[in-house]
């Protein structure tokens, strides 16, 4: 009897530990925020006492100014590193793609780069743009060339950011692309060979057409990650030089801790969480229609 | 085919090389920086050549050294106690997430009550909100209802949290593949349900844990904004200290590169140690979706 109960209790004690964690300390702070998002709040005031401000907080982001920059600078930043990460991870790839020895110990050293704390990235960064220290405007200036204002100058900041963060994460495409390259069913590959397709061609009509699901998602992910950024660019241009660089993240951010409107930083952090979960979303579903297409394709190879 | 290969081998080569000295080029030059008094650092000749110097280590660790190294004027003690910090949340909050993580995951899988689909749908939902997004509720919450600012368990509350989605997840994904038949002969054998999950499922999955310990070990130890808003003087961890101590003008860079350096060494020996499992770990979430 004892040993029954026992058992039906089991799965909800193993549960009930994780269930109760994330309940605290993530999904009622999410609730806590969208309520938050309608409040005129300070951080000096109890939620209590703040003032119920409706739909406000929306309607002045969305009519302020440097919120639509920053908003814009995100999407900005968001798609080309996004862009430039694909392209380059997938063609590294593509190239790398043989049997070489040593290939664990390059994936080694290729992922160093994404453990490192984002703050130590930024840091790195910052002092190899550093105007007359750093490494890139000293070989400049050995070779004769004018210094450029890589921190300091709006446009070129940006550019800098997207550099660093391109540096940062095409490894992870590139890890990921490998992976789906090397469990491309060879007999495929060896059918074009035979039938004189060249390398060129083996790679515009065969690998990358089958590569596509995984490449769909790891665009997806890294997109999805691309919004989270915020450590990096903190580092090395805290937003500037004017917002330039400001990402949403560092705007909300920004927005809690030095203009202390508690209130606006949730709407903000709502905004943003809507986006992420269309981007989310559309993965989800992308990944239901692959599975339904591949598991309808083998039942009508089983069937006939 | 053979031959093809052959001749385009010293440009592969050269490639290869490029994008090593590319990708631990910032890292090794850290390094360089941490071991170079600020004189050569500022000074316009760049050189390879320089008597490498622990000064900067040093400064850094100057409280909790047994000597008293006789550069540093003014002892500041908040760079090693940041440190002692950063491991003991670290540690603290992987551990936590593990034990947790791996009986949910355990029941998930066993005792099948929810669809792999609802939980895989949940874990990338969770892994898209950002830090910034949980920023403002995470300090208001801790502050005014828990009252748990500037505490330990506070950060490390967040900091399983944060992490559970995904390590309930990758692991389950270990546990589908223990046969159910090993835990059958436990069961028989008299085995509770606590035993059969401690002393049959846990040692099976090994490979997955380390995968999930490395993950969570490196979201606490490098996490910034919300250490930086829950962490008072005292409990404050290592990114926080960095970037307080980053001004606009006349930054330490020698001493800075030293802190980055020390935050930057447990992740690079993980790396080195079980990349194999990172890899396993960063894959997992693209490929099987």
């Amino acid at each position: 009897m004892n040993s029954l109960n026992l058992n039906r209790f089991t799965p909800y004690m193993f549960l009930a530990p994780a269930g109760i964690v994330l309940t605290i300390a993530l999904l009622y702070p999410i609730g806590y925020m969208v309520y938050a998002s309608f409040l005129n709040w300070n951080p000096s005031q109890l939620i209590s006492e703040a003032e119920w401000v409706g739909l406000r907080n929306y309607t002045n982001l969305l009519a302020d100014a440097a919120f639509i920059e920053s908003f814009f600078v995100t999407l900005k930043f968001a798609f080309c590193v996004v862009i430039l990460e694909m392209l380059v991870g997938v063609g590294l790839a593509l190239l790398l793609d043989r049997n070489i020895r040593g290939m664990s110990v390059l994936r080694t050293i290729f992922i160093l780069p994404m453990m490192i704390a984002p703050i130590v990235v930024g840091l790195m960064w910052r002092y190899m743009y550093h105007p007359t220290v750093g490494v890139f405007n000293r070989t400049l200036k050995d070779w004769g060339f004018e210094a450029i204002p890589w921190l300091s100058d709006s446009t070129w900041s940006l550019i800098s950011i997207i550099i660093a963060d391109v540096w940062q994460w095409t490894p992870f495409i590139f890890i990921l692309s490998l992976a789906a390259l090397q469990s491309l069913p060879k007999s495929v590959l060896e059918a074009a060979r035979i039938d004189g397709a060249s390398a060129w061609q083996q790679v515009v009509s065969i690998k990358i057409p089958l590569m596509m699901p995984v490449l769909i998602v790891t665009l997806l992910l890294r997109l999805i990650d691309a919004f989270k950024v915020l450590e990096v660019i903190l580092v090395m241009t805290n937003g500037g030089p004017g917002l330039s660089t400001e990402i949403l993240a560092l705007r909300i951010s920004r927005t809690a801790s030095e203009f202390r409107e508690l209130g606006v930083a949730a709407a903000m952090s709502n905004l943003l969480l809507i986006l992420l979960l269309v981007l989310t979303l559309g993965m989800f579903l992308y990944n239901k229609i692959v599975e339904t297409k591949k598991a309808k394709l083998r039942a009508a190879v089983e069937e006939g | 085919m053979n031959i093809a290969e052959k001749r385009q081998s010293p440009a592969f080569y050269v490639l290869i090389i490029v994008l090593i000295i590319m990708s631990i080029g910032p890292i090794l030059l850290m390094l360089t920086t941490s071991l170079k008094l600020n004189v050569e650092i500022m000074s316009d000749t760049s050189s390879l050549l320089f008597m490498p110097t622990f000064d900067n280590y040093e400064t850094v660790l100057c409280n909790v050294l047994w000597y008293e190294p006789d550069h540093v004027d003014y002892c500041d003690p908040s760079f090693a106690r940041s440190l002692g910090n950063s491991l003991f949340i670290g540690l603290v909050s992987t551990l936590i997430t593990l034990v947790i993580g791996c009986m949910a995951a355990y029941s998930l899988v066993r005792f099948r009550f929810m669809g792999r689909g609802t939980v895989s749908l949940t874990t990338l939902m969770m892994r898209m909100v950002p830090p910034a997004v949980l920023l403002v509720p995470v300090f208001g919450i801790w502050t005014f209802q828990y009252g748990l600012d500037g505490t330990y368990t506070g950060i490390i509350l967040v900091y399983v949290a944060m992490n559970l989605p995904f390590v309930i997840w990758i692991l389950q994904s270990f546990i589908v593949q223990v046969p159910i038949q090993l835990e059958e002969a436990a069961k028989m054998d008299g085995a509770n349900p606590l035993q059969i999950f401690f002393l049959v499922v846990l040692p099976v999955i090994k490979p997955g844990l380390a995968a999930a310990a490395i993950f969570t070990f490196r979201v606490a130890w490098n996490e910034f904004l919300l250490a930086n808003a829950l962490l008072n003087r005292d409990t404050r961890t290592v990114p926080v200290t960095i970037v307080n101590s980053l001004t606009e003008y006349d930054i330490d860079w020698g001493v800075i590169m030293a802190t980055g350096m020390l935050l930057a060494v447990p992740p690079i020996i993980f790396t080195f140690v079980a990349s194999k499992q990172i890899i396993t770990g960063m894959t997992a979430g693209a490929v099987k979706g």
